[in-house]
């Protein structure tokens, strides 16, 4: 099986601090990954890292095959990133949200206006798709972001907390954009036990730790 | 690759609708430049300006009043994690450069088509004017929207964005207003517009607008970068 991310040495600085002190990771394609760890312990800072959103201060980040940050012209449109931020701007629509990013990915016209209906009644957000995202709750809100990030169908899905701000039904509606069937996941969470059933490789990170286990 | 043009696209359509929507910018902009006049019209007790007083007068305001819409440029961009939308996607981030500043200049030439007839009205004894100048309010605000789409995007990650465009943007226009202001004095002179050194004028206007597009072109992408 081909590796999707391979990492070795990964650290990542912020002036003096340090965010992430050394990390060796690999995940293969169709796996799962669970990054698990408190507050400040580095892991969003290792998706952004992944993502390329951010630079790493030292050491080797191959994703999709590709040597990050150099060749990260290459991985992105292939990535779905989905951060703390939703990434949709309020003042569109969720609809118009989700046709700008299709067509930031070069989607457009018919093929991406079916996409976005379907993703849109999976989460079950068509009835309300078409007022501003400012109007929006969390939840909703979230429900869209999804969709944001799933809509150009990437190969590697980076969820950091995916389903925060969703109830019960939320959680249950977005499942079949970011669960089992979704491919190749790295999900950070506060929540192991929602997670941790599905995943393949779990990463403690820790203060001053950070741990692998298969 | 998404190609460039569907992306400045698709982000110069983002930003209209939503300014259509908010009028987050324009209006502001169109005011200050109203009300600035008022304040010329009563503050220099003239009904009519002409040459180099006239053209400082115009040129102030406009450059005034687009700070208050550089200054905004890249907010939702900052704010709505817009910036690392587009990092993610597969387009040639001078899209983003472009788009922001062909957004700038259409707010800037809305801006012009309110305020220039208000500068008239207030100042100029006749329109005469007006028709040559309209080749130099379009090569000031190409280069205008260059320079403030660059520095806008560097200040808009800083807590003092609101002091530091203006800042580091007006030095950087001195080379451009005086272009601006040279152009525009003989067509706003007493006896009716002169043409005195206007194609020299408008080659510096061209000189400057160039230089700062293919700055921008050739820093931008280093910009977006953590």
């Amino acid at each position: 099986m081909n590796e999707a991310i391979e990492v070795r040495g990964l650290r990542r600085d912020y002036g003096e601090r340090v965010a992430l002190p050394g990390v060796d990771l690999t995940l293969a394609e169709g796996e799962m990954l669970a990054v698990l760890g408190p507050n400040g312990s580095g892991k969003t800072t290792l998706l952004r890292i992944l993502a390329t959103l951010l630079r790493p201060t030292a050491g080797e980040v191959r994703v999709l095959g590709c040597a990050l940050p150099r060749e990260a012209w290459r991985a992105r449109g292939r990535i779905g990133f989905l951060g703390h931020e939703p990434l949709l701007y309020r003042d569109l629509t969720g609809r118009e949200n989700l046709r700008f990013h299709a067509r930031l990915h070069g989607r457009d016209g018919e093929p991406a206006a079916r996409r976005i209906e379907e993703l849109l009644a999976a989460v079950e957000m068509e009835r309300r798709a078409d007022e501003r995202v400012a109007e929006l709750s969390a939840g909703m809100r979230q429900r869209i972001a999804i969709c944001r990030c799933v809509l150009h169908e990437p190969e590697l899905l980076l969820l950091d907390e995916p389903e925060s701000n969703l109830d019960a039904e939320g959680r249950e509606a977005v499942g079949a954009l970011i669960g089992p069937d979704a491919g190749t996941r790295v999900v950070v969470t506060h929540d192991p036990e929602r997670v941790l059933p599905d995943a393949d490789r779990i990463l403690r990170l820790g203060a001053g730790r950070r741990e692998m286990v298969a | 690759m998404t190609p460039t043009r569907a992306a400045f696209a698709a982000i110069l359509g983002k930003d209209l609708r939503t300014e259509l929507r908010t009028l987050q910018s324009l209006p502001a902009m169109a005011l200050f430049a109203v009300t600035t006049f008022v304040i010329f019209r009563f503050g220099l007790d003239r009904t009519a300006l002409s040459g180099s007083l006239a053209a400082g007068v115009l040129w102030a305001t406009l450059l005034f009043a687009a700070v208050l819409g550089i200054n905004r440029l890249f907010v939702s961009e900052r704010g709505e994690g817009g910036f690392d939308a587009i990092r993610l996607a597969p387009i040639d981030r001078t899209a983003l450069f472009a788009a922001k500043a062909a957004a700038l200049l259409v707010y800037l030439l809305v801006l012009e088509l309110i305020a220039v007839p208000v500068f008239a009205l207030f100042f100029l004894d006749s329109a005469a004017a007006l028709g040559p100048l309209v080749a130099v309010l379009l090569l000031a605000d190409v280069g205008l929207a260059a320079t403030g789409t660059l520095i806008s995007s560097m200040a808009v990650n800083s807590r003092a964005r609101d002091l530091l465009a203006p800042l580091v943007l007006l030095p950087l226009v001195v080379p451009l207003m005086i272009a601006a202001t040279g152009a525009s004095e003989p067509l706003l002179a007493a006896g009716g517009p002169a043409y005195d050194r206007f194609g020299t004028w408008l080659g510096v206007l061209a000189l400057y607008d160039l230089i700062f597009l293919l700055v921008g072109y050739a820093v931008f992408d280093f910009l977006l970068e953590d």
